[in-house]
């Protein structure tokens, strides 16, 4: 966007300001501290609080000045204002004093207290003495369900709350009800919010009306936290976290803005998903067997250690299975442990296929991956084959705001400062920009879609062609393509190419190629014929990409390594080492089952038990993104770096420092042994050239400012001499972390550090999550230093990358079979939010989605039971049994039916695949049987 | 002395329908409007120096003239006649709607045709249900003889009319809560710029005019600018419907020259003050205005005059305080009102009234301290204009302060004497 300088004066000296952006964002942005509510640099003006009054003067002769909102003022040439005029000082303070009428005074007990943007404001504008002699006024709270405490007594009703969750996240459960002093902000009845981003109220409450209720469960002042920079595990969008530790347990998760990835918000399953952390599922202890029969037991590091050298010595051959929810370094680590020729990517053939395939896409073709802060600037937008409403929650955030560039244009004409909310929205009247969802079923964004479409994968890969084929000729054409879905085709193709920042956006949700491959025409289609496309692709873990980029087979070509002409699986003296990696969610049970049953020993490096485990030999317990550092590639190619948070207690260790180890019994170290993080990483950016760039995701672990490291441990952390002090008087020293420029202490440098190495958002006089301001260059924009991250992947300027030609023949339907398809849940879908008890309250329950018409013909009425019979992908005649409520969906083409992606008891399917469905006899409800 | 406004009003009776309103001339004033151009009609209302009868006095010409007009104009445009009249102590709009709905509608259509509108809405208070029943009969009326709908009276010009009742909040008058209400949403105001002429009713460009304001326009089209001008006593153009209420011999609404004095009003028209009541003071022109004394009596009732005298003209239907009424009592009952209709929307609105209304009813009470006469004056500041969000504070604050000025005594003796002299 172009913008002018302009120059205010500000108690009459002059400072450069972005003409026509708003006064307030402007002089915060000059380091002013100018009080204000209601304004948020995500949500824009307002002029509801009053708060940011300041004297406004004609020029230099004028002396009395009028009082104006510093947020709903635009900055022109030569304007004079004063923030210190006493009149405008006492307004303040007099906003604040009706602010805190009703206002309890029950900071001690209030979970904002400390990091309560009110308390900042109040002590900014000088109201210490209480006037009002009356009642206040009090309110009923709701129960908004497991992730969001209410307390209304406490609101200022700045309308932030509304404004954030309806005009920005598109929730509509939540509004602003009754009118003068008790506008009541809440549900129309106690229930779960509905919105997917609901915990972003912890943030953008100035107090403390809505708090985390999880960290309720644990709760600890922000000052007593542990913090260090990290980055979500959730998803593969890798939204830029903080979490919180004190006595050895994680308690909560902040936003941590990176305005080129998630900037002031995050989703539901990302902030809360943490309490996996702390579960019960954890593995915390060593534990070995000699023979297979007998149970795992605990024994000490050393003692794992030592048997797995006897292990290893024995010269059986070792392969190793890497994992996508692990980091570059650990999966670097396994795969020198085994060598290249020996490590398998932690992905089944068929994600791994479809991984190579898009990686591919991304490195020889001409479109870019955006960032979401990219994502949001897109003003057309076709989202292929995926919801990622569900798979990829913050994007679907960023789509809301996307769909709102078009209409905006509106009020750019009518000279409508973009940041003057309300008034864009009444001249845009809630109106959507191109937005074309085309999906297996019906999503969470098709309130805002221009239009829809719903059908099987092949379908949707065929329209994705034939916008491409509309767009370009030499893109190949769809065959018998039904004419409404060619006239949509061209609708989308239309709007793509008129639009200035066309976006596709594709993913591996529904397990297809051909849509992939789709999306990559569409995007390139419009590179060729002069429209610069940006290409996204949505992805199931956090560094999906960062280990498909080591370009490994996929697991189950080691299960075919060992597979003899007759089925039987003969792997002699095959050592198994398992990383992070549970392979009864990614392939098939009984091949699972029959690769480890042949594997002579099994051992597992993971922090969080599943069915592998329990078979394991050997288990070593491994930290989790919260005890560990290491590098993410997200699904825009972008490496970033996560930090150590706490040291964890007893023997959990890196996975590649367990690795590590092993290599060093094993007497397989190349050359000297890794003894911290960045010799790993040096190793692995020699290795695998590709992720050479990763060096550079954040400072390494000699990195000092003024000859110091950065605390993890605020400057008000308390109880330090005393919180162990039951076990021992003496102050234990802090651990060393050789790892990362940072220490587990309060000691160390004090100011602002460079953006990858921000432990916390804090400033003097800013308590709050608001403090952000203070190490932006220009507030609401990127951090100062830029925001952190590194890219891998750029596109090749018109590479003369050959269009993709296999377009798949049309849906059929099959008599007595259905297609079943993965219907993917922000809550369930993702195997270790579930273990959070928040999440797993809401996780998504069994059920099989069929179309109304293909239920009824079925005799079934919705939440009957069926059994759904899924033939085994290897063709042999027992599939697997399934027992489960049906539910209508309307909009699911017939002939295919839909389950829920990964959930708990459904895990472990490979879908889309071809299943049976009947009508079960007796009404028992249940889960999932066995085989 | 001509009273057009209220010519064909016979209060008890039923209104003219269409055939009588015709036959008194009604509807000739549309017809030679639509031979005029837009232009020229906005002329003439310039001329005529017509300000809105809404309270502001806003010069209704100029109000028109900012909507954009020709063939790149947005479409559709609307005209909103505000009914919404629930200022405290006014009901001259009611007389109108009541009495002779199909003046208000004459007016609405050529003043729609002057900015080119396309639909138009009467925003009508809950309470007036007598109102709404006349107006449905009226726009019927009108709709079967060709004056609303598709090619009004065969010319090109067409304009649809609805009546829309509100759900009943002071807030709803303020032009621009009334379009969020309208649009179906929480009536809170909006900020201007945008002004509703650029981006009003669902972003279109749309005018809100008051119901005294639109009756006149048939008139001023009639009988031309001069005759407008000649009609009233002081710059402002025509007449105005003048209110009284409260202890004197006659309360009532007359329509007279604009710029009638306060003081032929009061005593000529109301009668004076009922015997054994004392005049005290008066709110001017509704509840949202600056009490007056006697000292103005002679002040001439129109906008500049009562800015002068440091009040507002308001809608010109004055309230009465005399010596038998607390004046703590009369504002810590009106403060009550704005602070019970506040919509929540700006701190010093939602939370500064409240603690007025606090503090007036502890006062009330006897349970008031010095202090709390200064945190009065102080509100009465600090709700300045510029200051919160819409007018409704600053209407507030304007009997308030006028009222710590004219009765400081009163305020100070329920201080010291720990109670309510009144009681």
């Amino acid at each position: 966007m172009e913008m002018k300088v302009a120059t205010v004066h500000i108690e009459n000296r002059p400072y450069p300001v972005k003409e026509d952006e708003n006064l307030l964002q402007q002089c915060l942005s000059l380091g002013f501290d100018l009080p204000y509510f209601c304004w948020h640099p995500a949500l824009g003006s307002v002029g509801a609080c009053r708060q940011c009054a300041i004297k406004q003067f004609k020029d230099e002769e004028d002396k009395r000045g009028k009082i104006v909102m510093a947020c709903m003022t635009p900055a022109k040439d030569g304007a004079r204002i004063s923030i210190d005029d006493p009149e405008a000082r006492e307004f303040r303070a007099s906003v604040i004093e009706w602010l805190m009428v009703n206002h309890p005074h029950d900071c001690p007990v209030c979970d904002e207290g400390g990091e309560c943007h009110l308390q900042d404001m109040t002590v900014m504008t000088g109201h210490t003495y209480r006037r009002y002699r009356g009642r206040k006024r009090t309110f009923y709270n709701q129960d908004l369900g497991p992730l969001v405490n209410h307390e209304m007594n406490r609101c200022i009703q700045c309308y932030r709350c509304t404004r954030f969750y309806r005009d920005y996240a598109g929730g509509r459960d939540l509004e602003a009800l009754a009118l003068r002093n008790q506008v009541y902000f809440g549900r129309h009845q106690d229930g779960t919010l509905e919105s997917e981003f609901s915990g972003n109220l912890v943030e953008v409450c100035p107090t403390g009306v809505f708090t985390d209720k999880t960290l309720k469960q644990h709760y600890t002042r922000k000052w007593d936290f542990q913090t260090a920079p990290s980055v979500c595990v959730h998803c593969a969008l890798g939204c830029n976290t903080i979490p919180g530790e004190r006595y050895g347990m994680l308690r909560r998760i902040r936003n941590r803005f990176n305005g080129a990835v998630n900037g002031y918000f995050l989703c539901d399953r990302g902030r809360y998903g943490y309490d996996f952390v702390n579960s019960g599922h954890r593995i915390r202890q060593p534990a070995l067997r000699k023979n297979r029969q007998a149970q795992l037991h605990a024994v000490t590091g050393s003692e794992a250690l030592q048997y797995l050298a006897e292990l290893l010595s024995t010269g059986s051959e070792i392969i190793g299975i890497g994992s996508p929810r692990a980091s570059v370094e650990a999966n670097f680590a396994l795969r020198t442990l085994v060598g290249p020729g020996r490590f398998y990517a932690g992905v089944s053939e068929r994600d791994g296929r479809l991984l190579a395939s898009l990686l591919d896409i991304l490195k020889r073709g001409p479109a870019r991956s955006p960032s979401l802060h990219e994502v949001e600037l897109a003003d057309a937008v076709l989202v292929l084959g995926e919801d990622v409403s569900n798979s990829a929650p913050r994007l679907a955030l960023a789509l809301r705001q996307s769909v709102r560039r078009q209409p905006r244009e509106i009020a750019g004409k009518m000279h409508i400062p973009h940041w003057d909310d309300h008034a864009v929205r009444e001249v845009t009247q809630g109106e959507s920009g191109p937005l074309f969802i085309a999906t297996l079923a019906g999503t969470r964004l098709d309130d805002i879609a221009t239009q829809t479409f719903r059908g099987a994968p092949d379908d949707l890969a065929r329209l994705g062609f034939a916008v491409a084929h509309a767009l370009d000729p030499h893109a190949p054409p769809v065959p018998d393509l039904p004419d409404e879905a060619g006239k949509l085709a061209h609708a989308i193709a239309e709007a793509l190419k008129t639009a200035e920042h066309p976006l596709v956006i594709s993913g591996t949700g529904c397990g297809n190629a051909g849509v992939i491959e789709a999306a990559a025409n569409v995007a390139w289609a419009l590179c060729h014929t002069g429209h610069p496309a940006a290409l996204c692709f949505a992805l199931d873990e956090c560094n999906s990409l960062g280990a498909a980029m080591m370009e490994a087979p996929s697991f189950e070509s080691a299960f075919g390594a060992g597979q003899g002409v007759d089925g039987n699986v003969e792997m002699p003296a095959t050592t198994v080492i398992l990383l992070e990696n549970d392979l009864d969610r990614r392939a098939d049970t009984m091949a699972v089952d029959r690769f480890l049953t042949a594997a002579q020993h099994i051992i597992v490096i993971d922090h969080t038990v599943h069915q592998g485990s329990a078979r394991a030999d050997v288990v070593l317990p491994a930290s989790t993104f919260a005890e560990a550092d290491g590098t993410l590639v997200n699904n825009e190619g972008r490496a970033q770096r996560f930090f150590q948070v706490f040291v964890p207690q007893g023997d959990i260790r890196e996975s590649w420092r367990w690795v590590q180890d092993i290599m060093t019994l094993a007497g397989r170290n190349k050359g000297a042994p890794w003894l911290n993080l960045d010799h790993v990483m040096a190793a692995c950016a020699r290795d695998i050239p590709e992720l050479e760039p990763i060096l550079s995701a954040a400072p390494g672990s000699g990195f000092r400012m003024e000859g110091q490291k950065i605390p993890r441990e605020p400057h008000r952390y308390s109880g330090r001499t005393a919180m162990s002090a039951n076990a021992s008087v003496h102050e234990p020293e802090p651990p060393d972390d050789p790892d990362a420029p940072f220490s587990f202490s309060m000691e160390g440098y004090s100011g602002r550090p460079p953006p990858a190495l921000i432990p916390r958002f804090w400033a003097p006089g800013w308590n709050s999550v608001q403090a952000v301001n203070k190490f932006q260059d220009e507030v609401g924009g990127q951090l100062a230093g830029g925001d952190p991250g590194v890219r891998l992947i750029e596109p090749q300027s018109d590479s003369g990358v050959d269009y993709f030609r296999n377009v798949p023949p049309a849906f059929s339907r099959r008599a007595g079979e259905w297609l079943v398809v993965p219907l993917h849940h922000i809550f369930g879908s993702e195997a270790l939010s579930v273990l959070a008890p928040a999440i797993a309250e809401l996780a998504a329950k069994p059920y099989l989605a069929l179309n109304p018409k293909d239920a009824a013909e079925l005799g079934l009425a919705a939440e009957a039971s069926v059994l759904l019979q899924l033939g085994r992908n290897d063709g042999a005649d027992r599939g697997m049994d399934y027992e489960i409520p049906v539910q209508l969906r309307a909009e699911l083409r017939r002939g295919m039916a839909g389950l829920p992606a990964g959930i708990p008891g459904l895990a472990g399917i490979m879908l889309p695949a071809w299943g049976r469905v009947a009508k079960k006899k007796s009404t028992r409800m249940g889960e999932g049987t066995a085989p | 002395m001509e009273t057009p406004l209220t010519r064909n009003i016979s209060p008890g009776k039923n209104p003219p329908d269409l055939a009588r309103y015709e036959k008194a001339g009604g509807y000739a004033a549309l017809r030679k409007a639509l031979r005029m151009s837009p232009d020229d009609i906005m002329e003439e209302v310039k001329e005529a120096n017509l300000r809105g009868r809404g309270g502001a006095g806003f010069p209704t010409a100029k109000k028109w003239s900012f909507v954009p007009m020709g063939e790149n104009a947005p479409h559709p445009k609307y005209l909103i006649c505000n009914a919404d009249e629930m200022e405290p102590g006014t009901f001259k709009d009611r007389l109108l709607l009541e009495g002779d709905p199909h003046q208000l509608l004459e007016g609405m259509i050529i003043s729609g045709y002057a900015i080119q509108a396309d639909i138009g809405y009467i925003f009508l208070r809950w309470a007036y249900k007598l109102a709404a029943e006349r107006l449905e009969r009226a726009i019927g009326e009108a709709y079967r003889q060709g004056y609303l709908g598709r090619n009004i009276l065969g010319t090109e010009y067409s304009l649809e009319l609805h009546l829309h009742v509100s759900a009943g909040r002071y807030m709803c008058g303020e032009e621009t809560a009334l379009l969020n209400a309208l649009e179906g949403k929480r009536a809170n105001p909006r900020a201007k710029p945008p002004y509703p002429q650029v981006s009003g009713l669902w972003g279109k460009p749309t005018v809100v005019n008051n119901v005294e304001t639109l009756c006149n326009v048939s008139h001023i089209v009639n009988h031309g600018s001069g005759w407008f001008k000649s009609l009233s006593r002081s710059g402002d153009g025509g007449t105005k419907l003048y209110g009284v209420s409260g202890r004197v011999k006659k309360p009532g609404l007359w329509e007279l020259p604009m710029g009638t004095p306060i003081r032929e009003i009061l005593e000529g028209h109301a009668g004076g003050m009922r015997d054994g009541y004392r005049f005290r003071g008066l709110l001017p022109g509704g509840a949202s205005t600056d009490f007056l004394i006697a000292d103005h009596f002679d002040t001439a009732m129109d906008f500049d005059s009562m800015q002068a005298a440091g009040s507002r003209l308001g809608t010109g239907t004055m309230i009465i305080l005399d010596d038998r009424t607390c004046p703590v009592g009369m504002l810590r009952n009106l403060e009550h009102f704005f602070a019970q209709e506040s919509c929540g929307w700006c701190t010093p609105c939602w939370s500064g009234l409240s603690w007025i209304e606090q503090i007036l009813q502890d006062l009330e009470e006897g349970e008031g301290l010095s202090s709390d006469l200064e945190r009065l004056q102080a509100h009465a500041r600090l709700l300045g204009p510029g200051h919160t969000f819409c007018a409704l504070a600053p209407g507030a604050a304007e009997p308030l302060q006028s009222g710590l000025k004219y009765f400081r005594d009163d305020f100070e003796r329920h201080v010291h004497e720990k109670r309510c002299p009144w009681r």
